[in-house]
């Protein structure tokens, strides 16, 4: 098995780590940096449990290499601090299970980030990529509607 | 997770991504070319995709062009679908592209691995047969530009080890009226059960059809069946669905009847819809 040494930019820090080429971010995420809160779901691009942000953009971390992700910025859930959104999150009750919380939590934060303006539409089509299986899809949307009502932006590495 | 190890490479120009993939081959290592990735990372992890070496190709800057220039629209390949959506370049494609997986995904998925992926469905391909697009190939002996209708047989016919550089249209082409309706057994997101794209340019309605067949495809057959006024319109389906050129798909989506019927009943939307304006 050939590992070389790359480095990624996760949650603002520089991260050196042994990879293969053909592994996965996600992959890298949990299983070389521990960062477990991109969830493996259907590891197919289905499912949307795995959404991390890359330089601004939601991104399935199991459709990505983690070679490609060099010199990019990652932010992964446990980078998104203090967010109006994860309260939000709670106030709304958007969450049962809690397995597809991280992904929606890093896709929603895109969203508000990239369209703070965003209509019914776009709200929509973005919210798509995730899968709840517990479908609390209702209480998700709520929670992003209302930190777009009130204007707040999100975080990461913008 | 992929089970097996490759090489990844990422050049800077297309000179150098095609000597690569030839020294590559030439050492035996089944090189493909890596655009958004999402096929090769999918098939990869059940092993449908063996490969000892992987050419990412979205450092190349002719890959990445997103241009209206000239009365022209050139899409690179390596272009996500997001970015060309966002264009708002060409509202035929947009719609296609739209429709194809979800917005987290068309921020990896690209035109050109779209267009060249193993998936029957490859929606993109719809607008760009029916505007006549051009597209222009690398390969060892340089660069050439074909029409899209040309190097499109059930594949996109590249020979080993050329690469798809960009796509280009006539502006003009890009604001005709259409239609593009995608339809699903259930949901609004998820694998399609077949897309009718429909392009009306001089009085005629051009068809192209994906997740009817095998593969995406433009019959002119079934184009001229569909635009005979002399017939009413049930007539002229009847009459195109004796034309389709391969077996209809029978999948875990849909049976063959199932298609079918489905397939007639969106054409005769199409065909009472698409007499007038265009249609988003
Ligand atoms: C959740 C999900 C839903 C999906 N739904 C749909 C859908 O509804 N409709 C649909 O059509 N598809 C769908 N797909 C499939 C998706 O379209 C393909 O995975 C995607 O088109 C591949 O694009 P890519 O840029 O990632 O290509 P890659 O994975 O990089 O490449 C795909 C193939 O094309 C070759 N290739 C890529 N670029 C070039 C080039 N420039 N020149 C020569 N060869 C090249 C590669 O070698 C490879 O064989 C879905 C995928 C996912 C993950
Ligand atoms: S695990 Fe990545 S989309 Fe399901
Ligand atoms: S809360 Fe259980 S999967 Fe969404």
């Amino acid at each position: 098995m050939n590992k070389s040494e790359i480095t990624l930019n996760v949650n603002s820090e520089e991260r050196s780590v042994y990879v293969r080429h053909s592994d996965t971010l996600l992959y890298v995420l949990r299983e070389e940096l521990g960062l477990t809160g991109a969830k493996p779901g259907c590891l197919n691009g289905d499912c949307g449990a795995c959404t991390v942000d890359v330089d601004g953009q939601a991104m399935k971390s199991c459709l990505m290499l983690a070679i490609e992700a060099v010199g990019k910025k990652i932010t992964t859930v446990e980078g998104l601090q203090n967010i109006p959104l994860k309260t939000a999150f709670i106030k709304k009750f958007a969450f049962q299970c809690g397995y597809c919380t991280p992904g929606f939590l890093m896709n929603s934060n895109s969203l508000i980030n990239n369209y703070p303006q965003a209509d019914d539409i776009q709200i929509k089509d973005c919210l798509e990529s995730n899968i709840c299986r517990c479908t609390g899809y209702k209480e998700i949307e709520e929670a992003v509607k209302s930190v777009l009502a009130d204007g707040s932006t999100g975080n990461g590495n913008y | 997770m992929i089970s097996y190890d490759f090489e990844y490479f990422k050049p800077s120009s297309i000179d150098k991504a095609i000597s690569l993939f030839q020294s590559l081959d030439q050492q035996g290592k089944e090189p493909i070319y890596f655009s958004g990735g999402t096929e090769i990372i999918t098939l990869g992890r059940v092993n449908k995709i063996k490969t000892g070496a992987v050419i990412d190709i979205k450092e190349i800057p002719e890959c990445l062009v997103l241009k209206r220039e000239s009365n022209k629209l050139t899409f690179g390949a390596a272009q996500t679908l997001n970015r060309i959506r966002e264009s708002q370049y060409f509202r035929f494609l947009n719609k296609a592209i739209g429709e194809i997986a979800d917005h987290t995904a068309r921020n990896k998925i690209t035109l050109g691995g779209n267009m060249c992926a193993n998936i029957i469905y490859r929606e993109t391909i719809l607008p760009l047969l029916l505007t006549d697009s051009q597209v222009i190939i690398a390969g060892p002996g340089g660069l050439k530009q074909l029409p899209l209708n040309e190097v499109f047989d059930q594949t996109l016919r590249l020979q080993r080890g050329e690469l798809l550089i960009q796509i280009m249209i006539e502006e003009k082409e890009s604001e005709l009226p259409f239609l593009c309706i995608k339809k699903r057994r259930q949901w609004d997101v998820g694998y399609p059960l077949m897309t009718i794209a429909a392009l009306k340019k001089d009085q005629q309605i051009r068809f192209a059809f994906s997740g009817l067949c095998s593969y995406p495809f433009r019959n002119e057959k079934m184009d001229g069946s569909l635009n005979n006024q002399a017939l009413p319109k049930e007539a002229r389906i009847e009459e195109a669905m004796r034309q389709i050129p391969a077996p209809v798909l029978k999948d875990v989506h849909g049976s063959e009847d199932y298609r079918r019927f489905v397939f007639k009943n969106t054409l005769l939307d199409v065909l009472d819809t698409i007499g007038g304006t265009e249609i988003e």
